[in-house]
């Protein structure tokens, strides 16, 4: 579906897409408050792009490094072409120490792969511990947001659906509660779990350790308890230096929610006495996306979820209507490098405004991308098949008489149109938005009356 | 060709041109760092005290299942640590000696001389650090300096209780973790 018609379908519930907006903006209000409290944020934003462009002009080097440093420490390093690849490889360990049942903490990567679906058709029970992941999990939808995969859903939905799966009070809406039900229901998950499998948010190629951050503490939970530690991560996820650290930790939860840091930073060396951490590093379209030289910078984005927050279209058009794994700003720069066609629309769902510019954290040009993307796409246009309205207008500009008979029609038909056009949910664009006044002649017949 | 040597040979056939790394300045804080750790723990809803004011708590608290693998506080253990982790899903209550504190956002770093099971500060119903106050740091910058070469097979910054907003944004105090993070600052 492309983005304009998904878009409509989240705005049919009126009150709840103006929820969504107001939410997002109150998390990028806490973001902007955050980043001014620190004297040195512009300077930490360009630490962390030049960090990111070493690391992309060096990549080669620091995954062979940061190979040979984890498998000194006792981890054990995958490698993966594709997502079937990597969906594979977590199999096989999976069979491997005949595990039926895993928790899994929050990754991108993973959803990205399909890895949940894959495992499920193959026998095992995939139990999602974020609770926003577990609340959509149960709903079988993707996340909605890379931060918050919950947002599109209101508390009478939550108190609804665990009703029905958690056994809590029909019609008790309270978040606690709420959320204290899908603690105990997890606890037992986490008991119960052989293997555990989180993403990565860094690698350091100096000294072979990842790094997790939770707020809930759920992947520890799952690791911790767990005797085979599975962690999935991309290839550009690397940075050099362990001080690095530094850097990104203090703008990654700041950009992400507006706290100062997330309440639990893990960082992975090797495993406890008598386990097991696997490591896979995952390509995908990564190795393309660095070539195209244009496109190269989206992989330096660390995932905080700014740019949704802050995207005018974002927030008024919901996750979904993306319909690609990592939606937004972002993911409309990554997405076509995987898809092109696939996600054709998703270029043209921004009003170039720059906002996601700003506030990224790793100074990503995103809205530049995002018009360089529209022209790749224009180029190949014809090979998409073309959109009704392209037609429509490539009809009109080839026939002078269907041009001019369509103006004068138009000129009419705008003071007639009425406002509900505009306002309405169906049309994405017409919020807050008036139709142009009509002019009363073309430049054709004020040329004819005034010049000929 | 292994996945391995495809995905490095494509990225070494990518033009690229070279970059150095920055060189990290040593960003620091304007002010008294106790006073800013305190509040940073109080914004990520964890509470920092005294050593008496601890005491009074933990006394008017009854717990019956802590582990305290704290100095000062060795005499408060009423658990034995066992081999497997699983036995701790009813501990109460965990007192931890931290490493050291970071002013500018109240995270504490533990790393395996701290912890016995790595589940340790996750799975507790409560978690008590007990920290110096001549161990705090201003930034993440002198966190990392002070951590250096170090080597543990696990580290953790702790910054406060596990917490939730996923629910409409609600905050929720403890999610899947302790329900509790307070700081003795001694």
């Amino acid at each position: 579906m492309s983005h304009p018609k998904a878009a409509s379908q989240f705005l049919k519930d009126q009150a709840n897409s103006l929820w969504h907006d107001e939410t997002l903006w109150m998390v990028r209000e806490k973001r902007d408050a955050i980043s001014k409290t620190i004297p040195e944020w512009e300077e930490l934003r360009n630490l962390a792009s030049q960090i990111k462009d070493k690391v992309l002009s060096n990549l080669d080097v620091y995954l062979e490094n940061f190979e040979a440093n984890a498998q000194k420490n006792g981890i054990k390093v995958h490698w993966a072409k594709d997502a079937e690849e990597h969906n594979q490889i977590v199999l096989g360990i999976l069979q491997e120490k005949n595990c039926q049942a895993i928790v899994k903490s929050k990754s991108i990567l993973t959803e990205e792969c399909h890895l949940n679906p894959y495992l499920e058709k193959n026998g095992v029970e995939v139990v999602d511990t974020d609770l926003g992941e577990r609340i959509v999990q149960f709903l079988q939808q993707p996340p909605s947001h890379i931060v918050m995969p919950a947002i599109h859903l209101k508390k009478r939905d939550i108190s609804a659906l665990f009703h029905e799966k958690l056994q809590t009070e029909k019609g008790n809406e309270d978040p606690s509660y709420l959320t204290n039900a899908a603690r105990l229901h997890l606890r037992e998950k986490f008991l119960g779990s052989k293997v555990a499998i989180t993403g990565v948010n860094f690698g350091v190629a100096e000294t072979g350790e990842f790094v997790v951050c939770t707020n809930e503490g759920n992947a520890d939970m799952g690791v911790h308890l767990a005797d085979v530690h599975i962690a999935c991560m991309g290839i550009e996820k690397i940075i050099p230096r362990r001080k690095d650290l530094g850097v990104f930790l203090r703008l990654l939860a700041r950009s992400a929610t507006g706290q100062p840091i997330t309440n639990y930073n893990s960082h992975f060396r090797s495993p406890a006495k008598g386990k097991e951490i696997h490591l896979v590093l995952v390509d995908n379209g990564r190795s393309l996306q660095l070539a195209r030289e244009k496109f190269r910078n989206s992989l330096k984005c660390i995932r905080c979820g700014a740019c949704m927050n802050t995207c005018p279209i974002y927030r008024r058009s919901g996750g979904y209507s993306y319909g690609s794994t990592v939606p937004g700003p972002i993911g409309s720069i990554l997405s076509p490098g995987l898809d092109m066609k696939k996600y054709s629309t998703l270029p043209f769902a921004s009003t170039l405004c720059g906002s996601c510019s700003d506030v990224c954290p790793v100074k990503i040009n995103i809205h530049e991308q995002l018009y360089e993307w529209r022209q790749e796409i224009t180029k190949h246009h014809g090979e998409f098949g073309k959109g009704l309205s392209m037609k429509l207008a490539s009809g009109i500009f080839k026939s002078p008489l269907a041009y001019k008979i369509s103006g004068s029609t138009m000129r009419k038909a705008i003071k007639l149109l009425p406002k509900g056009l505009i306002y309405n949910p169906l049309n994405v664009w017409g919020k807050n938005r008036d139709l142009p006044e009509a002019p009363k002649e073309s430049f054709q017949e004020w040329y004819k009356k005034n010049r000929g | 060709m292994s996945s391995r040597e495809n995905i490095l040979k494509a990225i070494r056939g990518i033009q690229r041109e070279r970059k150095e790394l920055p060189t990290l300045p040593d960003f620091k804080l304007e002010g008294d760092l106790v006073d800013l750790f305190i509040r940073a723990i109080q914004a990520n809803k964890g509470e920092v005290m005294g050593e008496e004011e601890f005491n009074n708590w933990v006394s008017s608290c009854d717990f019956h299942s802590i582990i305290s693998l704290s100095e000062p506080f060795q005499s408060l253990s009423t658990f034995e640590l066992s081999e497997d982790p699983h036995n701790l899903n009813h501990l109460q209550l965990a007192i931890i000696q931290g490493q050291f504190g970071v002013a500018e956002n109240g995270a504490i770093w533990l790393d395996d001389s701290q912890l016995p099971h790595r589940v340790l500060p996750f799975i507790t119903e409560h978690l008590v650090i007990v920290l110096s106050k001549e161990n705090l740091v201003d930034t993440l910058h002198q966190a990392y300096e002070r951590i250096g070469e170090e080597h543990s097979g696990f580290g953790l910054f702790v910054a406060g209780p596990s917490k939730t907003a996923d629910i409409e944004q609600s905050l929720v105090v403890g999610a899947h973790g302790a329900k509790s993070l307070r700081v003795v600052l001694m």
